[in-house]
């Protein structure tokens, strides 16, 4: 039987998992938001790797077929689409139970029914626009969690319901939000992917007979391909699918990282420290990395590690959310937009408005001011943006410097402004001759380091 | 880890003499004897035995403070007095404790100072401290030692001529005045030689852990060990005693080939030797130490225990030369080195006790320390290739020592020192 290994990376933000084969290749990552209950974090992460290496597993059995027929792509990335779909729909159900039982027991009489109604109303709007983002629009590729698909529609919503009826919305979708993102929701795989595949159906069954130019969907060159024929893709896959479903993921060994590591139930041995994970997932992934920048939700870390990917010091941040991921977070909130159109926006600056305050808190107010001023939105964030990469700058000056070759991880990494001034700075102190490393895979560097030194470290 | 944790000998020894001299100290008054409040770093507590006086160390008063956890309150009220956040924590620590009557961490009043002896050595905050005390103390005398820094990398006859002029000028004359007594060079001499008996003591017990498993915590027991060298005991025939009867003890354990004493018992299994820069934190120390022997890992050499002197590149008081002696020795002083001579220090701690790895506990609130600590940490690490570690705690303000991070911090270090172990030998 095949062995895979498995890291998980419990951030004080977001909690990974990242699954290997023997060949040290990644098959199958899961992320989530950290939340209160540790271990649904970790099961959550974890699981979503499981079906993740499901699917990968699907691709490699079917890679001359992706190579040289488009349909056959898009047929197993929208597979993918709809079952990340259902998992979606599976925790809004309990999600709706939860606010009945939020309402039942926060108000009374006509209170209890005008909010009722509301909230009802609500998800009848937002229930089927999800679904449609999701088979239409590839929402599972977002980088979304749970949480942050329903809070920005319902936001939205109540917005328009009147002042008087903000507090009251917001104090139920608080009250219902966190037990159902506490507890674990069960899937099934198997039953969930003949579902996506009866879903699948349906839609280019409705796609068929739709004509492109008066629908609002846009329709893309693989859609039109497998319009016609999505039937013979289904049928030349499924014993694939039977395949993929029931084949057992055998985890031969395991390790746990990120700040939350104690409070895994793993044993001791298999307990590493972030810093030694993910400088041993860069270095893996770029062999000559002697520097490595992680930005992370709640701290940064500048590790130097020798030829052999052995750390020999490191320097965190973790006494000020100015320089870590948090304060973007707090930042996006402050201009009502989500975390990920940050870095896009930022892009679009014209100029870098300097931004003074060195603490999350008090740049806010300074944004009010900057905003007052007439500056521009977009400007205001590209200089947010470049003092975060300062303080990491002044860590990396801490911890002795930019080394060749450098590789930039963790979660900010996939912000393209903070991206372009890591670039732009390192270029500019230390040379431009020097290769900076940026994975796709940032996010997942330090569970990824977990889980080699799983393999590492398996016995048979 | 051993659960029998008897008291050596040694122990009691320290105790009764530290009780002795805190007695002595309460009873000051009534006997005559005249107070003289001086710092460790530098401290020239021969001349002020030789005068029959009695020192009184506020660093010393501020960590036991904080060990019996009474800094906090002390601090607030230092800060309500005005003294900003970044001040010093061992000054506001102590201020604190004057201005709510002067009791100290042993419950006894400490009386009020005849004289002030502002030894400054490498410490710019020395003399804001007295400058303070100087407020608390109006009539009080001030006796200025100017201790010049080791820019240089060594010490020039003309910086001895200097401190001994100083010496000779400043501070006899007003020791003098304030005792009553006369400058007796004979006296002074006989104390130096006892002092030059224990400076060859206490170098052979910090060089026992050149042994493996190393028989003593160069840190936090190496810390109990300085005790009374750094609190009015230096020259005194009562710590040729201590010192001779540690030793011994320490000798037993290396032929048994027993590691250190903790306060759990004894570590069993010696699994990292580590070198550390800084001064230890005091609010919490046996959590911090805890954080250490947990993980098997000793302290072979440490900078702390070197800041009331340092003998290992081969200084010794002369007993025939006195006051020059005086000056060489706190010109020495560990904080009184400069840059490259610390990192000359460590790096030879580094080798000669083969150290697994190189840690500095960065004090938030400590300059003299702090100042540096990067550079020294980057040389050692490009110089010696050994990993370093780096963490952040204060030395008496309980504000400052986060459990957490430390721990977090401390627990990436060992397992790189494990990896390198795994995959290098």
């Amino acid at each position: 039987m095949k062995k895979y290994f498995l890291g998980i990376d419990l951030g004080s933000t977001t909690s990974k998992a990242v699954i290997i084969n023997e060949q040290d290749e990644i098959i199958g990552r899961g992320i989530t938001n950290t939340r209160a209950n540790y271990m649904v974090a970790t099961e959550i992460a974890r699981l979503e790797a499981i079906y993740n290496a499901r699917f990968s597993i699907l691709k490699m059995k079917l890679d001359e077929e992706i190579k040289s027929k488009p349909e056959f792509k898009k047929y197993i990335e929208d597979i993918e689409s709809v079952f990340q779909y259902l998992q979606f729909k599976r925790r809004l159900d309990k999600l709706i139970v939860q606010f009945d039982e939020s309402i039942n027991s926060t108000y009374e009489s006509e209170k209890k029914a005008i909010i009722g109604n509301f909230v009802k109303t609500i998800f009848n709007k937002i229930g089927p626009e999800i679904k449609q983002e999701f088979i239409f629009a590839n929402l599972g590729n977002k980088n979304q969690f749970f949480r942050d698909i329903v809070s920005e529609r319902y936001n939205k919503e109540i917005v328009k319901l009147g002042k008087e009826y903000f507090e009251p919305m917001m104090l139920i979708y608080d009250k219902s939000i966190t037990p159902v993102e506490n507890e674990l929701t069960e899937f099934d795989f198997k039953e969930l992917i003949y579902e996506a595949l009866e879903v699948l159906n349906e839609k280019y069954s409705y796609l068929e007979n739709t004509n492109p130019e008066v629908s609002n969907i846009q329709f893309d060159i693989e859609m039109n391909i497998l319009k016609g024929n999505h039937k013979q893709v289904h049928e030349s896959i499924k014993e694939h699918i039977t395949f993929i479903a029931n084949m057992d993921i055998h985890i031969a060994n395991m390790v746990g990282t990120g700040y939350g590591r104690a409070l895994l139930p793993f044993p001791e041995k298999s307990i590493k420290s972030e810093i030694l994970c993910h400088a041993f997932g860069a270095h893996a992934i770029f062999p000559k990395t002697k520097t490595v920048l992680d930005i992370g939700g709640q701290d940064t870390k500048a590790i130097q590690v020798d030829s052999h990917g052995l750390v020999t010091s490191f320097h965190m941040n973790d006494r000020c959310a100015a320089g870590c991921g948090r304060y973007l977070g707090y930042i996006a909130d402050e201009f009502n937009i989500s975390l990920n159109e940050l870095g896009p926006l930022a892009s679009e600056a014209k100029k870098e408005v300097t931004i003074c305050s060195t603490c999350t808190v008090f740049a806010a107010a300074e944004i009010r001011e900057l905003l007052n001023v007439g500056e521009e939105r977009a400007d205001i964030l590209a200089g947010l943006h470049k003092s975060i990469v300062m303080r990491a700058m002044s860590l990396l000056a801490r911890s002795g410097g930019v080394r060749n070759e450098f590789t930039f991880t963790g979660g900010v990494a996939r912000n393209q402004a903070v991206l372009k001034y890591v670039t732009e700075l390192v270029r500019k102190n230390y040379g431009d001759d020097l290769k900076i490393n940026i994975h796709t895979d940032s996010i997942f560097m330090g569970a990824l380091g977990g889980a080699m030194f799983a393999r590492r470290s398996y016995k048979d | 880890m051993s659960k029998s944790v008897s008291k050596e000998k040694s122990m009691i020894i320290q105790k009764e003499m530290i009780a002795g001299l805190l007695k002595e100290l309460g009873n000051a008054k009534e006997t005559g004897k005249k107070v003289v409040y001086t710092f460790v770093p530098g401290n020239i507590s021969e001349l002020i035995l030789a005068f029959d006086m009695l020192p009184v160390y506020p660093e010393i008063n501020a960590l036991q403070s904080g060990m019996r956890k009474k800094s906090e309150g002390f601090i607030l009220d230092a800060e309500k007095l005005g003294h900003s956040e970044d001040v010093c924590t061992y000054v506001k620590c102590d201020v604190g404790m004057m201005i709510n009557g002067n009791i100290g961490p042993s419950g006894e009043k400490i009386p009020a100072p005849d004289l002030l002896l502002l030894s400054y050595t490498g410490c710019f905050t020395f003399m804001k401290w007295f400058e303070t005390l100087k407020r608390l103390y109006p009539n009080v005398p001030v006796a200025l030692l100017h201790t010049p820094y080791q820019e240089g990398h060594k010490i020039t006859p003309e910086m001895t001529k200097y401190m001994v002029k100083q010496l000779k000028e400043e501070v006899i004359p007003k020791m003098e005045q304030v005792s009553g007594n006369k400058y007796d060079e004979e006296k002074l001499k006989k104390i130096l030689a006892n002092s030059s008996k224990v400076e060859e003591t206490i170098i052979k017990i910090f060089d026992t852990t050149k042994n493996r498993p190393s028989p003593i915590d160069a840190y936090f027991a190496g810390v109990y060990y300085i005790g009374p060298i750094n609190n009015g005991f230096r020259g005194t025939p009562e710590a040729i005693d201590y010192y001779n009867e540690l030793y011994k003890e320490i000798m037993d354990r290396v032929h048994k080939g027993l590691g250190p004493i903790t306060p759990e018992g004894e570590m069993e299994k010696e699994r990292f030797r580590l070198v550390v820069e800084g001064p230890p934190n005091w609010t919490h120390f046996r959590e911090f130490w805890k954080l250490f022997y947990d993980m098997g890992a000793v302290i072979v050499a440490s900078s702390y225990t070197k800041v009331g002197g340092v003998y290992d590149m081969g200084f010794r008081v002369n007993p025939d030369k006195p006051l020059e002696s005086l000056a060489d020795y706190c010109m020495n002083c560990y904080t009184n080195l400069n840059l490259e001579q610390r990192v000359e220090l460590l790096s030879k701690c580094i080798t000669d006790y083969h150290a697994d790895g190189f840690l500095v506990n960065s004090i938030k609130s400590c300059n003299s320390f702090s100042a540096g600590q990067l550079m020294i940490m980057q040389q050692l690490e490009l110089r010696l290739e050994i990993p370093v570690g780096f963490i952040e705690s204060d030395l008496v303000d309980p504000r400052y020592f986060s459990y957490a991070n430390i721990k977090n911090r401390l627990e990436s270090f060992f397992q790189m020192l494990e990896q390198r172990k795994l995959i290098l030998d």
